[in-house]
């Protein structure tokens, strides 16, 4: 079997076998990076340029330890300053990289759909490592590898996906990704940071975290801007963190252990407690290390089907 | 100029006339008007059996962008465009650089208007109605209503302060001029760039909430009541909620009207998820059921006019990342197809019905003389084919700019000719 699309823009209209192929192809990338030796040659040959609009640690380093971990050549742009506002066109930018003959092209970038833009502006395979507050699928990706690991399955799973839902990419390619793989899913936020009509989605709202935690199995926890409070939507950090930080206290009101999940970077005691972060019932870490063997998965999918 | 326009439909809401006829047109004016005319030597006949003869159609809201942005459009350009949409005269909006708040750039405007295109199309411009659109100091009204400002507005800001909102409608009634309000609650939109809902949920697009602009609406009427000398004209209006007000409104005989554009009763949000930056326009595209309102309001009357909002942009500019393009699309050349597909084929207007939207009502809430189908006038017709099928393709339009969502769209029914100041131009 093979992806439809030659290029990742999200997890929207993706079905439920596309993923389960991506998913089941981390699983042996995700057991050679156990390996002493963690390279394999899959993509040798083949260049890959990450073109980074907005600033990101984990999500740039997990994609470049996976394209070198393919043996690909590759490539990194990093600007915190959109295209626009250097006065050369996204367009352009891509144009010219490709004019160097490049394979595939992984983008993050402020705006909304921009990952779509590019794929349709230049030859190359498409990646898109967030876009805006669209989507970002490898992490909904690596979020559903996370919890098939932990729970062996992701149908019936209840997962609830606390925060900023608004502007918040994570939340739309895990609520995207989790419904077609047959998971309950549910958020729960400030309504001020749940946008209008998400019902439609298929998600069920909650505003009280002691509401929701009863009743699911994860919790994925997300980062907190505090430029959304300056912008009106919440009044401050301290009523944020009393009222929907996710502590300890608040998660041992829950009948058995709930599984904490954040896409980093984490706010320790704003969103989600230190000791919570740090104990035994958070996957976090696990999350990260999966990222490299989903975005091994996405590479080799895509760079490979040509 | 030498016309005799045989066997077609004449069509005139300001009379009630429907009837075949034959028209002699002798420079530019009707020399006889009869049910048949019998050929004279010297005049080129045009056979327009199964045609329609309308009072030229108006678009009482485009951008020319001259001065100024004359890079996207200009004068000349968006006249052939206007002629090659059927149009015999444009209202063009202030947002020029510098803008028509001034009467020396209204001259301007109107004067270069008579030198493009053989003059056959009226160019009449919205004046500012702020300084500058900057909603703080009201703009000369009186000297630009002299220099033949017809509306004035604001047009791709809001008149958003109250205050000046209530002198804008107090001194612009002194000289019978609507206020032509670009309706939106601005501390509601920032950053917006598509209708708030489901789809922009689904994108992760900032949205612009609908009852921003039913807010503005809403208050707006309540203001003209205070001000009950005022007349009142929302632009683009988009939603169903501040149709609703409108419909109230004249329910109580306020002096209120609106219009729509071919994008809003013809488009449904959905299409965003393309990230097409040509289904990017303010107001926004809205949902289905508002559609379905416009379709009713101008089915119902209480949608006075149909107008394009053509907003024309460079390619560069539109190709861009959705959130920083530009809002607004081209329309001159595809309105009266849209409007004849989806209203007069789909039966919601009928032809009266669709030429009072296009020429008869606009130039009413504008006080600009009726056009007559008498002897002795001047001609200002539009042609139509009602039964014509072609397909839009945006790289023949005339405009500068091809910045339409309408591309490759089937289309039934066009106009075929204007005339008007003397000039003709027909297919």
């Amino acid at each position: 079997m093979k992806l439809t699309s030659r290029h990742l823009l999200g997890l929207e209209g993706m079905s439920r076998e596309e993923i389960a192929l991506i998913l089941d192809t981390a699983v042996s990338f995700r057991e050679i990076l156990d390996r002493p030796i963690k390279k394999v040659p899959p993509l040798q040959g083949k260049t890959v340029v990450n073109l980074f609009f907005e600033s990101s640690t984990r999500t740039r380093i997990s994609f470049e330890l996976a394209e070198r971990r393919l043996s690909a050549d590759v490539v990194s742009f990093s600007t915190a300053a959109s295209s626009v506002s250097k006065g050369e066109t996204l367009k352009d930018t891509a144009r010219n990289i490709e004019a160097m003959k490049i394979d595939m092209v992984v983008i993050r970038h402020a705006a909304a759909g921009s990952s779509h833009f590019l794929s349709r502006v230049v030859d190359a395979n498409v990646i898109n490592a967030g876009d805006g507050g669209h989507e970002h699928p490898t992490q909904g990706l690596l979020d559903m590898y996370t919890l098939r690991e932990k729970f062996g399955k992701l149908e019936g799973l209840r997962v609830c996906i606390v925060g900023d839902i608004t502007h918040s990419r994570v939340a739309r390619s895990n609520i995207y990704g989790l419904s077609t793989m047959g998971a309950h899913v549910s958020v729960c936020g400030p309504a001020t940071l749940i946008p209008r009509d998400l019902e439609q989605l298929g998600v069920k709202v909650y505003h009280r975290l002691e509401d929701i935690i009863p009743e699911v199995d994860a919790l994925n926890v997300l980062r907190i801007q505090l430029e959304r409070q300056k912008s009106g939507l919440f009044p401050s950090l301290r009523e944020y963190h009393r009222f929907f930080g996710v502590t300890k206290e608040k998660v041992s009101k829950a009948p058995g252990p709930i599984t904490i999940m954040h896409p980093g970077p984490i706010n320790r005691d704003v969103e989600l407690s230190a000791d919570l972060a740090d104990s035994e019932h958070s996957v976090i870490l696990q999350q990260v290390t999966n990222g490299v063997a989903i975005r091994m998965a996405v590479l080799y999918l895509l760079g490979t089907s040509n | 100029m030498k016309l005799l326009l045989k066997g077609g439909r004449l069509v005139d809401p300001a009379s009630g006339r429907d009837e075949t006829v034959d028209i002699q047109i002798l420079d530019g004016r009707i020399e006889r008007i009869a049910g048949s005319i019998a050929p004279t030597k010297g005049f080129e006949e045009i056979d327009l059996r199964g045609k329609i003869i309308a009072p030229g159609f108006i678009d009482m809201h485009v951008h020319l962008r001259e001065p100024g942005f004359e890079h996207k459009e200009t004068i000349e350009s968006g006249c052939a465009s206007a002629a090659a949409g059927g149009f015999t005269a444009v209202c063009c909006m202030p947002n020029t650089n510098p803008a028509i708040d001034d009467e020396s750039v209204a001259r301007y405007v109107r004067e270069k208007g008579k030198a493009v295109c053989g003059g056959i199309v009226d160019i009449f411009p919205i004046g500012a109605a702020t300084k500058g659109r900057q909603g703080t100091e009201l703009a000369p009204m009186a000297e630009l209503a002299q220099a033949g400002a017809v509306g004035f507005s604001d047009d791709g800001a809001p008149i958003a302060s109250a205050e000046i909102m209530r002198r804008a409608l107090e001194y612009s009634s002194m000289y019978g001029v609507p206020v032509i309000q670009h309706a939106e609650e601005p501390t509601m939109t920032q950053g917006g760039c598509m209708n708030e809902g489901v789809t922009s949920t689904r994108l992760g697009m900032p949205g612009i909430p609908p009852i921003a602009e039913e807010l503005m609406v809403a208050r707006d009427i309540i203001l003209l009541g205070y001000v009950p000398r005022a007349r009142y004209h929302v632009a683009h209006i988009s939603t169903k909620g501040a149709l609703n007000h409108v419909r109230d409104a004249k329910s109580k005989g306020m002096n209120i009207s609106c219009e729509v554009t071919p994008h809003h009763f013809t488009l449904v949000e959905d299409v965003v998820r393309s990230f097409d930056t040509n289904t990017k326009m303010n107001p926004p595209l809205r949902t289905r059921q508002d559609v379905e309102a416009m379709i009713q309001g101008l089915r119902e009357g209480s949608i006075d006019a149909i107008a394009t909002d053509h907003a024309p942009h460079t390619i560069d500019e539109k190709e861009v990342e959705y959130t920083q393009a530009p809002f607004g699309i081209v329309g001159l050349e595809t309105a009266i197809g849209l409007s004849m597909t989806e209203l007069l084929h789909k039966k919601v207007l009928t032809m009266t019905a669709l030429i009072e939207k296009l020429s008869t009502n606009p130039r009413r809430i504008l006080s600009l003389p009726t056009i007559k189908f008498a002897e002795g006038e001047m001609a200002n017709i539009t042609i139509l084919d009602p039964d014509a099928e072609w397909i839009v393709d945006t790289s023949k339009l005339h405009s500068k700019s091809k910045n339409s969502p309408f591309n490759g769209y089937r289309l039934r029914g066009k106009a075929i000719g204007i005339i008007n100041n003397g000039a003709a131009l027909i297919a």
